[in-house]
């Protein structure tokens, strides 16, 4: 698998500090060193205050690592400006948060459209992918409904949607099921299946739950601020 | 992103807070309707006040007499008694009008005798007595309706005849002009009884800076008689206080103004207590115009201040909405609009919220003009420009007030901003 596929993330020696006031500094992750392969659907379990979430802010390029360095499908992250930082984001993440952070008051369409709308995509290209990929996770018929009148697994189905809608090199997925029932978060991590299997997307998958975990194909364990590994962790 | 994908994007963030948006409006839409409302209405009263002065002849020069120590014309025209020794006399009239007899082509002179009623039976009209010259009606733009003018022979001859306004005629001959004609006027100045012949009826015209509460009955008119009469009636002494030129030309009529008075002063340049000062017709209207203007400036500034206080209310619910939108923000970031995305974001919609005001202003304050100039009696649009300059500066608020917040809104953390609750 390793020699066929090229890398998307690779992690070496990362380490977060927050000053919090000299002389005082806490260091959250200790030197995390990670890669994942084009294609993997990776999920990231730990306890909360293990250093997950810091870890998917610098993977989702949210945030900096004070030390060590992140390539994202072949970008240099730690030299990358503010703006530069946007783009990635834009063009090479697509992120699905756990309360669904569509735009309210917006519809749909023009959730989905977004990303597209700050890449400088056209009206009209943007609108047709816009309702390709809404049909695609099952919302064709509610593309004009505000998030209001959509219920949990709607909105969630519409953040995928937007989350492909410049089609990243991975999606970071935060704990997409957290606030759905177990049914539609069934639904939910159906489609994160179908897009891996059926389009070979990249997924990282922030979750507490280990039975999520069970169904990717490899599971990353955070424990203060280590990245613990099994499967087919590979080594770097 | 384009402009229009901006104005989109602001005008559904407006949209999702109807009553919020048109509150923070109302402050743009005062300021600006007041500022347009002030405006017109200056235009309008200085219009009226240019046209007024105007018509008494654009081309006229006061020449008076001045103190030597008093710097202004008003306290000469009011003061008291001058010796006779001291007053312009006709010799220095004529001379002034044989030295430069192109440049004029009249001389009015006046003599008051003072204020009394025209009695007949139970008619009765208020009028003030005035003695004036040849020129006079003609320099000072009256118009006779029927009649003659008054003619050297009246003047020599020191003639009890007069020229009366319309208004007396209505209220003593039933506004029979031709009947009133030929006619005597007997009128009653304290216990003093003259009686003039009318020889001629002329058009009453308000004025338009003196406003007076009489009724149509008692309205007080001139009439007029031949200054050489009103002399001997009054007992004036010979000469003249102050006299009236009509330039030939109302261009320069600043610059023949100054030749008149220097010529002028050629008699007084041994005299201590007085000098004579003549004033264009020409430079007292770009006097009034800059008074007027000041005053308009004045209120506009006032009516600014409104619009400052409009402003700091659009920036304070910029402000408010920002925080509320915190989430939103950190979620646009996290899809990859850039710092500068967003702060366009919101200052386009403090622009539109601003421009929407603005123009609502423009429309309201145009009313406001036009109601208020009306009430004045000279009906007044705002102009262009004022327009233009409103639009532009409810812009400049909406850009000045909005950046602010937009610029917090900007530099939010976006990791911050996601966990906002």
């Amino acid at each position: 698998m390793a020699e066929t596929k090229k890398p998307i993330i690779q992690m070496k020696g990362i380490v977060k500090r927050f000053y919090i006031g000299a002389p005082n500094e806490l260091e959250i992750l200790h030197g995390i060193d990670v890669s994942v392969w084009e294609g993997e659907f990776v999920a990231i379990v730990g306890a909360s205050g293990s250093g997950k979430s810091t870890l998917m802010n610098i993977i989702g390029a949210l945030d900096r690592a004070t030390e060590g360095s992140y390539m994202l499908d072949d970008v240099v992250i730690e030299k990358a400006k503010d703006i530069e930082l946007s783009q990635i984001r834009n063009q090479k993440i697509g992120f699905v948060f756990q309360n669904f952070n569509l735009i309210p008051r917006t519809n749909a369409l023009k959730n989905v459209e977004l990303p597209m709308m700050y890449a400088g995509i056209s009206q009209r290209e943007r609108t047709r992918r816009a309702k390709e990929l809404l049909k695609m996770v099952g919302m064709e018929e509610r593309m004009y409904h505000q998030p209001n009148e959509l219920s949990g697994g709607q909105k969630q189905r519409v953040a995928i949607a937007r989350a492909m809608a410049n089609d990243p090199a991975i999606i970071l997925a935060d704990e997409p099921t957290g606030a759905l029932d177990s049914r539609t978060g069934r639904m939910v991590m159906d489609l994160f299946h179908k897009l891996n299997k059926e389009q070979g997307k990249t997924i990282v998958l922030i979750t507490h739950s280990n039975e999520l975990a069970k169904e990717t194909g490899r599971i990353l364990t955070m424990k203060d601020g280590i990245l613990y590994g099994d499967g087919e962790v590979t080594v770097v | 992103m384009n402009l229009m994908e901006n104005i989109r994007l602001a005008w559904e963030g407006l949209r999702a807070n109807k009553m919020r948006a048109l509150l923070t409006m109302l402050g743009i839409i005062i300021g600006i309707a007041s500022v347009i409302g002030i405006l017109t209405v200056g235009n309008g009263l200085s219009d009226t006040v240019t046209e007024t002065m105007g018509s008494l002849g654009a081309s006229n020069i006061m020449v008076s007499l001045q103190e030597r120590e008093d710097e202004y014309l008003a306290n000469t025209m009011m003061g008291g008694e001058i010796e006779e020794e001291n007053l312009i006399t006709e010799e220095m009239i004529e001379a002034l009008q044989e030295r430069f007899p192109y440049q004029i082509s009249g001389v009015s002179l006046s003599e008051s005798v003072g204020a009394g009623q025209a009695k007949s039976g139970r008619d009765y009209a208020n009028v003030t007595i005035s003695g004036v010259n040849t020129d006079y009606l003609d320099v000072n733009s009256i118009d006779l309706i029927r009649g003659r003018d008054f003619q050297d022979r009246d003047m020599d001859g020191n003639r009890n005849v007069a020229v009366v306004s319309d208004k007396l005629v209505n209220n003593m001959f039933d506004g029979n002009i031709e009947e009133a004609l030929g006619q005597e006027v007997v009128v009653h100045i304290g216990d003093e009884i003259y009686a003039f012949n009318i020889i001629g009826v002329y058009e009453y015209e308000a004025s338009a800076m003196g406003y007076s509460t009489a009724s149509e009955k008692n309205i007080q008119t001139a009439l007029y008689i031949p200054v050489t009469t009103a002399k001997k009636l009054a007992d004036a002494p010979e000469g003249y206080r102050n006299f009236t030129i009509s330039a030939s030309s109302a261009d320069n009529s600043a610059v023949f103004a100054t030749q008149a008075s220097d010529f002028l002063n050629r008699y007084y340049s041994n005299n201590n207590d007085y000098r004579v000062m003549a004033i264009s017709m020409e430079t007292m209207l770009d006097s009034m115009d800059s008074i007027m203007s000041t005053i308009n400036i004045a209120l506009s500034v006032i009516a600014g201040i409104s619009l400052l206080v409009g402003g700091i209310g659009v920036m304070n619910i910029m402000l408010v909405s920002v925080t509320e939108r915190t989430r939103e923000i950190g979620t646009r970031k996290a899809l990859g609009a850039t710092n500068g995305n967003i702060r366009i974001q919101f200052v386009v919609e403090s622009m539109i919220v601003c421009l929407i005001g603005g123009v609502i202003g423009i429309i309201l304050g145009t009313l406001l003009g036009y109601v208020g100039s009306s009430l004045m009696g000279a009906v007044a649009f705002p102009s262009v420009s004022s327009i233009a300059l409103a639009v532009g500066f409810s812009l400049a608020i909406g850009i000045f007030f909005g950046y602010y917040p937009a610029n917090k809104a900007a530099m939010l953390d976006p990791i911050e901003a996601l966990r906002y609750e």
